[in-house]
């Protein structure tokens, strides 16, 4: 196995891990109950906002969230997958 | 029909249903009888995944609890779902390519060590024990309320049935009866709610009858701004503002989503899969199938507050509804008519009060407040039932695998044969029937917060140890148990000082930084991570071996030790 293509592998996880996980806590945390008083300013419909994102939005948030990570992953382990084969037999044996 | 009678009808098909399943999945080996073989499709994994996570707490407990606190009920909401997104991010794929049957199985390899791995033996034992004894109680409340037997009959015919299937068909039985459970248990979820929504709001999705205009009959306007002026003119907080401290709820939520990434029940799911990237895909779908109930539930809980204002503040006791004797007598619901005038007054102020309503049985009453059908209200009754037993047999599972996996062939009887192996399981099932049972009989708190408790914990234990052994290489075994002692014990002290030893001592002036015992598993979490950290500067680096394993289970490809 190729150490380079597998360090670029594990680099791109963690920065993917890392970018989502920003989402997921300013979504939760910030939107949901930090900010929350400010956000219940702002209404649509019978909601405040505030209100609707902890009760109702951040969980869609969540789900999406986890919905991106696998469709980059699923890309992201072919093209290491394709590279490893690239790189040599040997590689792809131990790959598998 | 009555709604005993439709109660015993559902209760029975579904049972039925319980049992035909496990017999068609008998187990043979302890691969299958541990994870079921490792071939679960992750559609189907995803269904047996909420099922497992969505408990008596969850289906039973969790929309009266948010109908009562209103906007401050949202750390059950985000923090019981935001934990996927930690599981699937950050375990459910490195611990899948591990490729273990345990989480103490992960924890004893990756920390190459035989205390490590006893030590989260004990963590998973106690953790799921304590959340075990919440859903039997749920079972009890169920049996008792629609089938009129009591608490303790109630609980055995529980015990009885869950016994049954986990002895019978270890993880495969419990997977493919979680599948039918999580059908039974979102069916007999949104049936009701839908219903609901349609008569207090004309809309069909409880989702957007959540945000939506009242209909004529229940005097207009928006729900959540009727609700509040409903609160406000008899004395309740308001619904849609906060009365706990920020700081309160911000470290309720994270303790149950780390929790909920830590909890032993939920990730050993991720082992029954066939590879990571089912792994990953049946993240996914559990959190698709547990985010169905978790955004109808703020919708119920809405709903619920609403009807029950309207329908008993301020009516003569003697005219009240049927469904309110009924639960009378169970003492789930109690009248004391202080003003003696005859009329119930159902207001903020305690002294003034006269009625109390567990907030256990919103979600079981709610059918009748709003006067739906006789079958939807037994339908309830067989959801919970699913709900709490489905929860408890993933529990089981994780106690006998974790005495006669990791505690018997593991550490003390390296020996026994594959088949011997398989019979101290069964046996260590049930085993911890009996003791769960017993506690469901003579249970130690109410549901919810016994449930909560369990959260801390996993989260003071198991997460931080489990990240660390797959995001940090030179972690080693000196680090990961003095973190996991560290958070374990602070966390259960802290919770059983303030809940069981000083009871009285028990609010927010007393609170460790204003943190209550329910957010204090964040701190538990945090003090685990910083004394691993240290702990593993002053002390030798991972065999070679082992770091060569985290760096495998960080590559996609197939599993590496089996």
């Amino acid at each position: 196995m190729s150490d380079s293509n597998a360090q670029s592998y594990w680099k791109s996880n963690i920065k993917l891990v890392i970018k989502l996980m920003c989402v997921w806590f300013f979504i939760s945390f910030g939107c949901g109950i930090l900010f929350v008083d400010a956000l219940d300013t702002i209404r649509f419909g019978g909601f405040k906002l505030g209100f609707w994102i902890a009760q109702q939005g951040a969980i869609l948030v969540f789900v999406a969230l986890i919905y991106i990570y696998i469709y980059y992953m699923d890309k992201l382990d072919d093209r290491y997958k394709k590279d490893s084969l690239e790189l040599s037999d040997e590689a792809a044996e131990e790959v598998n | 029909m009555s709604v005993q009678i439709w109660t015993i009808i559902f209760v029975f098909l579904s049972f039925s249903l319980y049992i035909g399943i496990a017999i068609w999945s008998r187990a043979g080996s302890t691969k299958e009888f541990y994870i079921a073989g490792g071939g679960v499709p992750p559609l189907a994994n995803g269904m047996a995944t909420a099922a497992d996570w969505m408990s008596a707490a969850s289906f039973i407990s969790m929309a009266g609890l948010i109908s009562v606190l209103g906007r401050d009920g949202t750390f059950y909401l985000m923090g019981w779902t935001g934990g996927y997104v930690l599981l699937a991010l950050l375990l459910a794929p490195y611990l899948r390519k591990f490729g273990k049957f345990t989480v103490p199985d992960f924890i004893g390899d990756r920390y190459y060590s035989k205390s490590a791995r006893l030590i989260a033996v004990f963590c998973a034992i106690t953790v799921s024990f304590v959340y075990v004894c919440g859903q039997m109680q749920g079972a009890g409340i169920v049996f008792s309320r629609f089938l009129e037997v009591d608490i303790t009959t109630g609980v055995i015919i529980g015990m009885a049935i869950v016994f049954f299937y986990a002895v019978m068909g270890g993880m495969k039985g419990i997977t493919y009866t979680q599948v039918a459970q999580y059908c039974v248990l979102i069916f007999a979820f949104m049936v009701p709610a839908i219903f609901i929504s349609i008569l207090m709001t004309g809309q069909v999705i409880p989702q957007v009858g959540f945000g939506s205009e009242l209909t004529e009959a229940y005097g207009g306007g928006y729900l959540l701004d009727r609700l509040d002026a409903l609160s406000q003119e008899l004395g309740f907080d308001t619904y849609t503002e906060g009365q706990r401290s920020t700081q309160d709820v911000f470290f309720i939520t994270a303790a149950l989503m780390f929790g909920t990434a830590g909890l032993p029940h939920v990730i050993i799911r991720f082992f029954t899969v066939p590879n990571v990237r089912d792994a990953r895909r049946s993240a996914g779908y559990a959190l698709i199938f547990i985010a169905i109930l978790y955004t109808t539930a703020p919708a119920v809980a809405a709903f619920a507050r609403t009807n029950l204002i309207n329908t008993v503040n301020n009516i003569e006791y003697s005219a009240v509804p049927e469904w309110f004797t009924q639960w009378e007598t169970t003492s789930l619901i109690t009248f004391d008519d202080k003003n003696n005038d005859g009329r119930i007054q159902f207001v903020g102020n305690s002294d003034a009060n006269e009625l109390n309503v567990n907030r256990d049985i919103i979600v079981l009453a709610n059918p009748e407040i709003a006067g739906l059908p006789n079958w939807v209200v037994a339908l309830v009754a067989a959801g919970a039932l699913a709900a709490a037993l489905s929860t408890a047999a993933g529990l089981l599972l994780v106690i006998s695998t974790s005495v006669a996996h990791d505690l018997l062939k593991r550490s003390f009887m390296p020996k026994i044969s594959e088949k011997q192996e398989l019979l101290y399981a069964r046996i260590s099932i049930f085993c911890a029937v009996l003791i769960a049972g017993y506690f469901g009989i003579n249970p130690p708190a109410y549901v919810a917060q016994v449930v909560a408790f369990a959260f801390g914990l996993a989260a003071a234990s198991f997460f931080p140890a489990i990240v660390l052994g797959i995001f940090r290489k030179r972690m080693n075994k000196e680090g990961a148990i003095a973190g996991m002692i560290t958070g374990f014990s602070f966390t259960a002290l802290y919770i059983i000082y303030f809940r069981f030893v000083n009871p009285t001592a028990d609010d927010a002036e007393n609170w460790l930084f204003g943190i209550s015992p329910e957010g204090i598993g964040t701190v538990g979490t945090l003090l685990n991570f910083a004394v691993a950290l240290t702990v593993a500067k002053f002390n030798p680096d991972p065999p070679q071996e082992v770091q060569k394993i985290v760096e495998e289970i960080r590559l996609p490809g197939e599993t590496i030790v089996r």
